[in-house]
């Protein structure tokens, strides 16, 4: 194994891999002055190490995630334990359980966030101030709008921690914790999606979500048929529409596209 | 720069599906991660699944083997969406006259889901991808609704608590972020089979800490054997 090799191929794809390393040359140095026979055994372990560093899964990175994620879960949770306290608002028995299942779901999600947080040593973000009224004045008011933005929340919600499962890679406690979210934030998205009569998945960009266009953000890209280096899905097999090979897949979004969302209720 | 899976499971020969698939891409990260899962890659445990009358921890020489790393995990996904794909194949085939107008585009679409993740799974693992499994329904009464959406729960659900118990194990981060693609459209179905048997448990499944389950793979096929003819043995997998 040749490291500088290994360095100059990940130059090709990273300009930046030096300056990355930088930081970290004492550990090359130190590689230096242990026996040759050892430091050829010890390189893989210690690149690794290097490598994890340089390129973030570091624990700052993690705790960034949770933090971010933490933000969505206070959002979804003042939204809906405000939603529940308007009177007048939910009144149908089954709705109402419904969205205080689903509020339940999301202070739980709140509390576990924190307490991870804290248990990786890091702090957790204090809950922001929401302005759901900001861009959609009667959510509180009109039955219906309160529930295109609770779609709007779930179905973000889960393109968000999808977003973020590949920035845990390298912890497999959080990323299950996340990918345990992400799930529960679907069928959440599911079920408030048919409460509004449009089905549980989401066909191309948003066509069959019946939101405002205001909203379409949210489902940005949801359209893709580019799947694994297949440059359209429907071809794997024989009569698949776009409906389908749309649905099939969630797509994720950016912290940068959530952020976007996030802050038309700041 | 392309990525194709080398690894080949170890099964029997003539069962090999010999079709190409277009390989999975890489994006750049992935250069670095086979270098960087060089360490990890060496840790492989054995493991007996569903086997409880082989104590010796051999592998089934008839087994199909679902191989190891990365591919392994993919190939049990794969033997998953089999399995979820022949059963709505079954129900739009057989059973659409006991469903109302929106059961039945329900049922359609699940048919339609599963099947892509199926046949997407088989392309993107090409000659990896492990032979079609033969399926065993004959517990299900195709003739009625709950013997039909309680089977169609007990599988997603276990689809959903399969994926988020095998992300761990994916070393690939573009293979992690397609099974959160995969995976969240297995949660809203079963969010809906859930609600159709009844409404408002959309969510039942998950803890007093609002996580779903993640289930390790023995368990997982353990679950899922009795309705699977063909043995699958887990060994390789990633522990």
């Amino acid at each position: 194994m040749n490291i500088f090799k290994i360095i100059e191929d990940i130059e090709k794809f990273d300009p930046e891999v030096y300056g990355r390393l930088d930081s970290r040359r004492k550990v090359f140095k130190n590689m230096g002055s242990i026996g040759k026979k050892t430091a050829l055994a010890a390189i893989p372990f210690a690149l690794g190490s290097v490598f994890q560093k340089a390129y973030g899964q570091s624990s700052n990175m993690v705790l960034d995630v949770l933090n971010f994620a933490l933000k969505l879960e206070y959002l979804e949770r003042n939204f809906y334990t405000q939603g529940l306290a308007a009177s007048g608002l939910i009144t149908d028995s089954a709705a109402r359980a419904a969205i205080q299942k689903i509020q339940e779901h999301e202070a739980q999600h709140v509390n576990l966030l924190r307490t991870t947080i804290t248990s990786l040593n890091g702090t957790p973000i204090s809950e922001p101030t929401f302005n759901f009224g900001k861009n959609f004045p009667d959510w509180n008011t009109s039955y219906q709008t309160f529930l295109t933005l609770a779609q709007a929340f779930e179905d973000t919600g889960v393109r968000a921690y999808k977003g973020q499962a590949a920035n845990l890679i390298n912890n497999d406690t959080v990323l299950t914790v996340a990918l345990q979210i992400h799930s529960v934030e679907a069928r959440h998205a599911a079920h408030v999606r048919r409460m509004r009569g449009v089905k549980g998945w989401i066909e191309g960009a948003g066509a069959n979500s019946n939101v405002p266009a205001g909203a379409q953000p949210v489902y940005a890209g949801e359209d893709n048929v580019m799947q694994g280096g297949i440059n359209d899905v429907k071809t794997v097999g024989a009569g698949y529409s776009a409906a389908i090979a749309t649905a099939a897949f969630d797509e994720p979004l950016t912290k940068e596209q959530v952020a976007q969302i996030v802050s038309l209720f700041e | 720069m392309n990525f194709r899976i080398m690894e080949k499971p170890t099964q029997k020969k003539e069962k090999l599906d010999t079709r190409e698939g277009s390989g999975l891409y890489a994006p750049q990260r992935r250069m670095f991660l086979r270098y960087a899962g060089a360490t990890a890659l060496a840790t492989t445990l054995l493991l007996t699944t569903s086997c409880d009358d082989d104590d010796d921890g051999m592998t089934d020489p008839e087994a199909v083997d679902l191989g190891s790393g990365d591919t392994g995990i993919l190939n049990y996904a794969y033997a998953l969406e089999q399995l979820e794909a022949a059963f709505y194949t079954e129900v739009v085939a057989r059973s659409l006259s006991v469903f109302s107008q929106t059961e039945q585009q329900i049922m359609q679409d699940l048919k339609g889901h599963e099947s892509i993740h199926r046949d997407f799974l088989k392309a993107a693992l090409g000659s990896a991808a492990i032979p079609d499994l033969e399926v065993n329904f004959s517990s299900i009464n195709f003739n009625d609704k709950s013997s039909i959406l309680t089977t169609a729960r007990t599988f997603e659900d276990l689809g959903v608590a399969a994926y988020n118990g095998a992300g761990q194990y994916l070393e690939n981060a573009g293979f992690l972020t397609l099974a959160g693609k995969i995976v969240s459209v297995e949660a809203r179905h079963a969010a809906v089979i859930r609600d159709l048997i009844t409404n408002g448990t959309f969510s039942d499944s998950a803890n007093n800490q609002g996580l779903d389950p993640a289930m390790m793979p023995a368990d997982v096929l353990q679950a899922a054997s009795p309705f699977i003819v063909t043995k699958i043995s887990a060994n390789n997998l990633p522990k």
